[in-house]
């Protein structure tokens, strides 16, 4: 392909890329090595979830796809380019809702500072940061401050100000790992529906099997000290998924027996 | 009465009737065993004093010459405190040149340089707004800097993510965290400054509540010394009241009114 047929067919090109390309990685960060030998690649519009025992290195696996962090050894690519710092097409929802929005902000007001960041006009931002609370089931709350909020609107919140951005890569740190079992699954359910719906591309960091299973096209087991891949399994079960029929599935079964043995044997 | 009755009594009682019972206390204590010294007066004594202090005007003069200091010199001082200690706060270039600086000038008691101002400006408001802006500089700066330096790192993340540019993480997300510490800065400086005003105008100053006070003491009339101590007292209780007031005005939704 020479250079101007690819200017003409940007979209056609991405498509064959992975949206996200790890190239023999490694990084060493305080004289220890984090993670080492890290290649692997996600297909654009794939949900691939990330598991594996603390210290594994998944959040700095995150962080690397940013561009917070950069490889010591290798290459992180996100659809085809070389990662070299944060960039609009990447959105993350982190674990601690509570530190990660402005507490002096209203709900809007946290959802509106991706528009801002991406300068939108003031009197286009009320009607889309309306959209996103619709999306995200907390219409009638956007002039609550997040300290009125319960933990799972704030989270609610983190993933609409994540979409604000209309990501091709959402990235997610454990992010229901701190909301009550119900709230939790209902979470779930939408998160799965919101990906499809955007097609994004989704790499999701979980330390709960289930959670991986349920919600992955594919699952990446890693392994600790340092941190590399050990196992790659894919995930065939049949969307969209439900709570009791897709859990009760033979197939969610026997991936969960297997997932469980590898962590038995590696931790 | 009851266990229950009592209960109840007591979860009423209000907290300004210990102060009360404890004047009354010593009023009667020092009538019954006729006590006589220049240190000391009598609460009703003290109270008739003030009376005096107010319905003459004196006491509204005195307050407003060192009220009017600390206006001037507070906003002198802590703005530059405050600018300067942002300045720190974001830059650990700055922060590491200047360090060796701060710590020198910042043990110097401010009462120490009272000589100097006086060299400078001679006696009255300028010399003590002076003093009382060199005093509050160096909290004022400690506190912004430390204030921005605590900023939720996981904040800055998220506007680097969002791709702010630098100058807006500084707006938009440094600052505005930083607010409610840099409240609370303001706080303390301004006890500060009622404290450095006081003690200014009692060693040097012949202006203010300080200097009414030690006048008070050297011609023997300890009803007005400790009329002036009451007032100092409800003067620094309505300031700091007040200031938490605002603080919760201005925060309590947004911050779950953690900043007391």
């Amino acid at each position: 392909m020479n250079k101007t047929s690819s200017r003409l067919a940007p979209a056609a090109e991405a498509c064959a890329q992975p949206a996200i390309a790890f190239d023999g990685v490694r990084l060493d960060f305080g004289g220890k090595c984090v993670v080492d030998g890290l290649s692997f690649t996600v297909a654009p519009g794939e949900f691939a979830c990330v598991v594996g025992p603390s210290g594994c290195g998944k959040t700095t696996l995150l962080r690397l796809v940013t561009g917070l962090l950069s490889p010591t050894r290798g290459e992180v690519r996100r659809l085809g380019v070389t990662v070299d710092g944060p960039s609009r097409d990447v959105a993350i929802v982190f674990q601690d809702y509570g530190r990660a929005l402005l507490p002096w902000r209203t709900a809007a007001g946290n959802i509106a500072l991706a528009l801002e960041a991406m300068g939108v006009p003031r009197l286009a931002r009320a009607e889309r940061v309306a959209a996103l609370l619709d999306k995200v089931g907390l219409a009638g709350h956007g002039d609550k401050y997040p300290a009125q909020l319960s933990g799972g609107m704030q989270q609610r919140v983190q993933i609409a100000r994540c979409l604000a951005q209309g990501p091709r890569v959402l990235l997610m740190d454990e992010p229901f790992g701190a909301l009550d079992a119900l709230t939790r699954q209902a979470l779930q359910d939408e998160i799965a529906r919101l990906v499809r719906d955007s097609g994004a591309t989704v790499l999701f960091v979980t330390h709960d099997l289930d959670e991986a299973i349920y919600l992955g096209d594919r699952v990446f087991a890693l392994q600790a000290n340092p941190g590399r891949l050990a196992e790659v399994i894919d995930v065939g079960l049949p969307r969209p998924r439900d709570q009791l029929r897709t859990r009760e599935h033979p197939e969610f079964l026997r991936l969960r027996h297997v997932l469980f043995d590898h962590v038995q044997k590696t931790h | 009465m009851s266990r229950r009755h009592i209960d109840i009594v007591l979860r009423a009682l209000p907290a300004w009737l210990v102060p009360l019972a404890f004047l009354g206390i010593i009023e009667l204590a020092m009538r019954a065993s006729s006590i006589e010294s220049d240190g000391l007066a009598l609460p009703s004594q003290t109270a008739a004093a003030l009376l005096g202090l107010i319905t003459d005007g004196e006491i509204f003069l005195r307050t407003a010459e060192t009220i009017g200091a600390i206006a001037v010199g507070v906003p002198i001082g802590g703005t530059l405190g405050l600018l300067l200690g942002v300045w720190l706060g974001l830059s650990p270039t700055a922060a590491r040149l200047a360090s060796l600086s701060i710590e020198l000038f910042r043990p110097i008691p401010p009462v120490a340089v009272i000589p100097l101002m006086m060299l400078i400006y001679g006696l009255g408001i300028r010399m003590e707004a002076a003093i009382i802006a060199f005093a509050c500089f160096w909290p004022m700066l400690l506190l912004t800097r430390d204030a921005v330096l605590g900023v939720e790192p996981r904040l800055i993340e998220v506007a680097r993510i969002l791709g702010l540019p630098r100058r807006k993480q500084i707006t938009k997300i440094a600052l505005p965290a930083a607010v409610p510490r840099i409240f609370t800065a303001l706080r303390l400086t301004l006890g500060i400054a009622l404290i450095v005003a006081v003690t200014t105008e009692i060693a040097a100053n012949p202006i203010g509540i300080g200097y009414a006070i030690i006048s008070a003491g050297l011609s023997l009339r300890p009803e007005v010394m400790y009329a002036f101590l009451v007032w100092l007292a409800i003067l620094g209780w309505l300031l700091n009241e007040s200031l938490i007031a605002m603080h919760r005005r201005l925060f309590g939704a947004a911050y779950g009114d953690a900043a007391t």
